[in-house]
């Protein structure tokens, strides 16, 4: 779940943006509150807090006055577009590395991408 | 913010020995914070004076804006929960949750009873028949019932197990987020409370070595691993708090947030780079072995 590479409130971004992307929290629906988050991963309030407002500040959740807060729309379309932007980086030059540190030569490497793309 | 504590210059000396050592900070309102340390490092010297049990050598307390010192106003806001309580032997655990209305202005009996239920403790049992875990777990029970403004919990769980100290952990979360307080955790078990904190003391042989949001600590060291050759070069101009070496790997913790440019050169040099936990980060901070010369204010 939450580990210690990186900072608490940025997971938690990361998993309501998960959230979104895959459809589990609708775009105009309801976020669950600091304290569910604090509670279900057993943090402190104010780091669960620090992570919602990080979206907040990012245009993905909105907060209505009294009652909580509550995914933008089109906050899907934002988030899968951002993570389309670090696809390249976060996937594919890692992947070429290593795959260059093994010996698997470019044309190896779009074959099974091509072959592994075909499992799905 | 509100300051709940303010401590300046504090010193505590006993004879020739300074267990606390010219130390300054403050306490924020409705935070969660942790006072870690090793044994002896002066934490339960610190949560002494401020809880109006012991006098300092030289230096000032203020505990909500006030001296602590026979102050009933203060003390009464304040609930201290030590390591190894005792309590009058002959009292039943439920005399002694009979005392405490008297002694916290927010008690909830109410959730007392409910927490000793969830302990499972013998509410008629006298103390000096109850074991060590169970002792522990009336000091939590007392501890979170009373809902003082400012609680404090020095080494709560001698004799507790695992599970026992899990429902501490739950409870506490679930009682300040309904309740918000602030709240002072001092313990080794640091991996284990180290995401319920929002701020982080650190004592070193008296001395406060860090004062620091938990968030911006676990940013702030990294560890990286690879062959002793490729290392030489990295670590060249690094600050470097802790190195192991395995055969011709070597292990290497700096002291430095990691940057993306630091990440990529590492990356590019096959090292292979993991976090370090708060823990770790501790251990090798509060570690005194002289390899260890690390300027902490940079």
């Amino acid at each position: 779940m939450i580990d210690d590479s990186r900072p608490i409130y940025v997971q938690i971004a990361e998993r309501i943006e998960n959230d979104i992307i895959e459809g589990g929290l609708l775009e105009e629906s309801q976020v669950p509150s600091t304290n569910q988050f604090a509670s279900f991963y057993q943090i402190n309030p104010a780091t669960a807090g620090k992570g919602v407002n990080l979206l907040v500040d990012q245009g993905i959740l909105y907060k209505k006055r009294g009652v909580g807060m509550f995914v933008t729309a089109g906050a899907r379309e934002k988030l899968m577009q951002k993570r389309r932007d670090q696809f390249l980086e976060q996937y594919v030059i890692t992947m070429i590395q290593e795959a260059e540190k093994i010996g698997i030569t470019r044309d190896q490497l779009s074959e099974m991408i091509m072959k592994g793309g075909k499992l799905q | 913010m509100t300051n709940i504590i303010e401590v300046n210059q504090l010193t505590k000396s006993f004879g020739s020995a300074t267990t606390v050592n010219d130390v300054s900070f403050t306490i924020e309102e409705g935070k969660i914070y942790g006072l870690l340390g090793r044994n002896g490092a002066g934490k339960t010297t610190i949560m002494n004076m401020i809880t109006a049990q012991l006098f300092p050598t030289s230096g000032e307390i203020k505990v909500f804006g006030e001296a602590p010192y026979e102050n009933q106003s203060v003390l009464r806001q304040i609930c201290f929960i030590k390591e190894g309580q005792q309590y009058p032997h002959l009292f039943r655990i439920a005399d002694v949750l009979d005392l405490c209305p008297s002694l916290f202005p927010n008690w909830d009996n109410e959730y007392a009873y409910s927490l000793l239920e969830e302990y499972k403790l013998p509410v008629k049992r006298k103390i000096k028949k109850l074991s060590r875990g169970m002792l522990s777990s009336v000091g939590i029970v007392i501890g979170l019932a009373s809902r003082a403004p400012l609680t404090i919990f020095d080494e709560p769980y001698l004799g507790l197990d695992a599970v026992a100290r899990g429902i501490f952990y739950d409870r506490l979360l679930e009682d300040y987020a309904k309740h918000p307080r602030t709240i002072i955790l001092s313990t080794h078990l640091i991996d284990e409370v180290s995401r319920m904190l929002e701020h982080v003391l650190l004592l070193d042989q008296g001395k406060l070595i860090i004062n620091e949001e938990v968030d911006a600590i676990r940013g702030r060291a990294y560890t990286a691993i690879g062959s002793a050759k490729i290392m030489d070069s990295f670590m060249s101009g690094k600050q470097i708090l802790h190195q192991e070496s395995m055969g011709s790997i070597v292990s290497t913790t700096v002291f430095e947030p990691l940057d993306k440019q630091t990440r990529m050169e590492a990356e590019e040099l096959g090292l292979e780079i993991t976090p370090v936990s708060l823990q770790q980060l501790i251990i090798h901070l509060t570690n005194n072995t002289p390899k260890r010369k690390v300027d902490l204010n940079q």
